[in-house]
């Protein structure tokens, strides 16, 4: 029964998080920058206007794996708050990505073909963390499931500091923040004319935007994981501390300059093997 | 036990029968004829068989020993004859030792060893079964139309098909042999003959690089068939017997088997053109398509992950399941960055096959019976994938004139029915809730719970770099180029026919895997590892979420795809697009065409550095190791 609950909830709570999330980092962005900001509500207004943009597309199925896209981040998110195997749950958003980064190609747009490429190098540079990630929870309460992760008694961010760490980093990388948004990015006219986004429009484009809520909610999700105890108190001490690290992520993106694709893949992997390998080791034996 | 017998010989009288007949229209009808009988019969042996756990069968005929023995030293001889001729000298020394070494050991020790089973059946070997008669008959079918367009090509040379269709079906009968045989001189000779088939057929075009591969192919998988031979001998002289049920037996009794399970294991590897050995099913490309497609789906280094599996109840937690799983885990990394660098299809199929034999061989040599649950998932599921993807590339490659994933954009155009069977087999590859994925799912919790670190960081990585080849390769085919005629009118039916059944078959398979694991897989494990292996990595709530993803996705491309209400608009090309999509016009008003192409990353992924790196390690692994073996051996003696 809960487990209905928490995905009725995360269906139709997430887009909301999520927009409100965009706005205040709009907002804080503009402060760091010695603007006042768009209001709170601004990314609502985006997507709404953005639905009534006269339909056009490039060709005819680009649209279809849009739809997939989002279809299946939701699927994702959905999966992970219904208690199910981590493994599971990226391997779903795997398959989202794959749908995404096909639709960008299928434009045989070079703008959008160039953001798919650097798409799926960004998917390359993380993927190592975010198995590691799930393996790192498997070693430690044995088990991949979520539900099982959740009735952890102690905290497992001390024991899988490194591996939490690790996730924060690529966490850069899965929000599309500077230095890594190299696929695309949030500010207008950047990383080569939007790159993976540039075919798209209107609608398509809506839903692209709260897909990426959807998305990110569900990535706070396994941030949170790290800091279940069991309690109450440390449960609302967990959320704060997720909004926390999304705001931690906003200060990156303004602090750092993008940087080329060989630095993000070398540091993602380095990150991984170091932060992560280092951390599985100590934990197996 | 008939349709064993029948198994075995009927596809030789239908490789006779090729080889006889120099004309067309009888020749189609026999292969065809012969495959569907040949697939019809392994289904009957699967049902007969399917009740029991498994079965043992005395055959007490001395005759049928003498036979193999004769045709072994035909067939070293000629091996020997032709490795002169050809200035290849390695392998004639290699034949030069083994076959007296064996021949010595038949006559001698081994006339005195009582076999009690010379041939079995087991859910294993019934899996192998299916997949022999059903994949390997298809390509043969395949090869119709496929040979007929070759043959088109090299108009200029002989008519050498009869030969082709013979090896093919000689090969099958081989493939049937090594799965069902239960005494280890029975299963070299099968071994052997394999090892010879795919030196012909590599060797098809009798260019002059088809002759320097094909003898790649034989000198290493000679070198793996001499480890063969003297694991055959440790275990004569040492263990007094010469059956595999009895190796099994007596090494999960507790006793140390570790020196003829190495041996054989090394055959195996090199069989699965594991690294440092990989470089034999390279060379292997260069034969006509059905060939490659054979080799790497459903023989030849299927019989080699088919051993090392058989093999894993007696490698965990030993130093040769140690040797196994470094060569696997090394190859399966090394071979999946070199794909990302490859931009010829078959080359970068080929280093795909390479890196899943590896994880096979990684979960054989963990050994438990999750690991090798997975590393069975992943027999089947690679053997109908690859045979898939291979057919595919061969039917682009005689119709867009190019076998390079840069030729390929706007396949979907082209050729869109040829372009989603292969987005189908790619898919299938690597993606959820595919095949190969749900197998790489159990491998890595298998790893896990080996505590294995290092090949758990190797899996991690490796899956990285699958998902980055395949999608790239995907991408490029998806993409709408503008202007493209249709030119699928000129496939033949055949082809159609194989890779449409190839496809079905990919798709029920992911949608049937877990009957697939309690029927055939569960209770396989249950006997091998006389233990109950309930433990697996997917739960069936996993797999039935599973399943309903893909029902989702077919439902999703049945009905939404290609369907749009929405005005097409032209691309963005930053200057004017002049319309079509393909030229915008540039500075000083000139057209300038749009080409688009995809990464290789050739300085952090390059072949050579991979191949160098993959194969220093496995090397150095497999020397250090053997020799220890053997260097016990020789100490006892």
């Amino acid at each position: 029964m809960t487990t209905v609950i928490m995905v009725i909830a995360y269906l139709i709570l997430a887009p909301v998080i999520g927009g409100l999330l965009a706005g205040a980092d709009r907002i804080v962005s503009a402060r760091m920058q010695g603007r006042v900001g768009p209001p709170i509500l601004q990314p609502f207004y985006d997507v709404f206007k953005l639905t009534e943009k006269e339909a056009i597309t490039v060709n005819k199925i680009q649209d279809f794996y849009v739809f997939c896209f989002f279809l299946f981040v939701v699927v994702t998110g959905a999966l992970f708050f219904a208690g199910e195997s981590l493994l599971m749950v990226i391997f779903t958003l795997t398959l989202a990505s794959a749908f995404l980064i096909l639709a960008a190609f299928s434009s045989n747009s070079p703008y959008a073909q160039v953001g798919a490429e650097r798409e799926l190098l960004m998917m390359m540079a993380y993927e190592p963390m975010v198995l590691i990630t799930a393996i790192g929870f498997y070693v430690y309460l044995g088990s991949f499931r979520v539900d099982d992760i959740m009735k952890a008694d102690n905290l497992t961010l001390w024991p899988l500091i490194g591996i939490f760490l690790g996730f924060v980093y690529i966490l850069t990388i899965k929000f599309r923040k500077s230095p890594f948004d190299l696929s695309t990015s949030h500010h207008a006219h950047q990383e080569l004319v939007k790159g993976l986004t540039t075919e798209f429009s209107g609608k398509t484009l809506a839903i692209m935007e709260v897909a990426h809520w959807y998305e990110n909610v569900f990535l706070l999700g396994i941030v949170f994981l790290f800091f279940v105890n069991g309690s109450v108190a440390m449960t609302i001490v967990g959320l704060v501390l997720c909004v926390a690290i999304y705001f931690f992520e906003v200060f990156i993106d303004n602090s750092f300059a993008r940087v080329k694709w060989q630095v993000a893949l070398n540091y993602a992997w380095a990150v991984a093997l170091v932060l992560g390998g280092v951390n599985l080791f100590l934990i197996l034996g | 036990m008939g349709t064993i017998i029948f198994l075995i010989l009927f596809p030789l009288v239908v490789a006779v029968a090729l080889l006889i007949l120099k004309t067309d229209k009888p020749r189609d009808f026999i292969v065809i004829a012969g495959a569907a009988v040949i697939a019809v019969a392994s289904v009957i042996l699967v049902i007969q068989n399917f009740g029991t756990g498994g079965q043992y069968f005395e055959i007490h005929t001395e005759v049928i020993g003498y036979v193999m023995m004769v045709i072994e030293i035909a067939l070293a001889v000629l091996i020997f004859y032709l490795g002169i001729k050809y200035k290849k000298y390695l392998a004639s020394i290699l034949v030069a030792i083994q076959a007296p070494l064996l021949v010595f050991f038949e006559l001698t020790k081994g006339h005195s060893i009582e076999v009690q089973h010379n041939i079995y059946v087991d859910r294993l070997s019934l899996i192998m079964v299916l997949i022999i008669g059903i994949i390997g008959t298809l390509i043969c079918v395949y090869a119709i139309g496929y040979m007929k367009d070759f043959r088109h090509h090299h108009a200029g040379e002989k008519d050498r098909r009869p030969w082709f269709f013979f090896l093919m079906f000689l090969f099958l009968s081989a493939m049937f042999g090594i799965v069902v045989s239960n005494n280890l001189i029975w299963l070299y000779f099968f071994w052997e003959i394999t090892t010879l088939c795919s030196f012909f057929l590599i060797g098809y075009t009798k260019t002059e690089e088809a002759v320097r591969n094909s003898f790649r192919a034989i000198i290493m998988n000679l070198a793996g068939g001499l480890g063969f031979v003297i694991a055959i001998l440790i275990l004569g002289y040492y263990y007094d017997t010469v059956e595999l049920s009895q190796l099994l037996t007596i090494g999960t009794m507790g006793y140390s088997v570790v020196a003829p399970v190495m041996f054989l294991a090394f055959a195996g590897i090199t069989k699965a053109a594991q690294m440092p050995f990989n470089s034999w099913l390279l060379g292997a490309m260069i034969a006509p398509t059905p060939t490659s497609a054979l080799l790497h789906s459903s023989t030849m280094v299927k019989a080699g992950v088919f051993l090392v599996l058989k093999l894993a109840p007696v490698l965990t937690n030993n130093v040769s399941g140690l040797m196994v799983i470094l060569v696997g885990g090394i190859t399966f990394l090394m071979a999946s960055f070199a794909a990302i660098s490859q931009h010829n299809a078959k080359k970068l199929l080929a280093y795909s096959t390479v890196a899943n034999l590896g994880l096979i061989v990684a979960c054989a040599g963990v050994g438990t019976p999750g690991a090798v649950w997975a590393g069975i998932m992943l027999v089947i599921f690679h053997a109908v994938t690859k045979s898939l993807l291979f057919l595919c590339v061969g039917t682009a490659e005689h119709n867009i004139g190019s076998r390079d994933i840069e030729d390929m954009d706007g396949l979907f155009d082209k050729m869109p029915r040829l372009a989603s069977f292969m987005l189908i087999g790619i898919a299938g590859m690597f993606l959820a809730p595919l095949g190969m994925l749900i197998s790489k799912w159990a491998a890595m919790t298998a790893f896990v719970d080996s505590k294995n670190i290092i090949l758990i960081m190797i899996i991690c990585f490796g899956s990285a770099a699958t998902l980055f080849y395949w999608t790239k390769w995907m991408g490029k085919m998806t993409s709408i180029v503008a202007g493209e005629q249709n030119i699928e009118g000129k496939v033949h039916p055949s082809e159609w026919l194989v890779q449409g059944a190839h496809a079905f078959l990919t798709v029920l398979l992911c949608v049937g895997f877990p009957l697939t694991s309690k029927f055939m897989i569960v209770p396989y494990l249950d006997d091998a590892f006389s233990a109950s292996s309930s433990g697996l990595a997917l739960t069936a709530g996993d797999m039935i979420i599973m399943c309903i993803m893909v029902g989702v996705i077919v439902l999703l491309f049945a009905f939404m795809f290609g369907k749009t209400k929405k005005r097409i608009v032209p691309i963005y090309l930053s200057g004017v697009n002049k319309g079509d999509n393909i030229t915008y016009e540039g500075s000083m008003q000139k057209d300038v065409p749009v080409t688009l192409r995809n990464w290789y990353m050739e300085s952090y992924f390059g072949e050579v550095k991979m191949n160098i790196i993959g194969c220093v390690a496995t090397g150095v692994v497999l020397l250090v190791m053997l020799g220890m073996v053997a260097g016990t051996i020789i100490g006892g003696m």
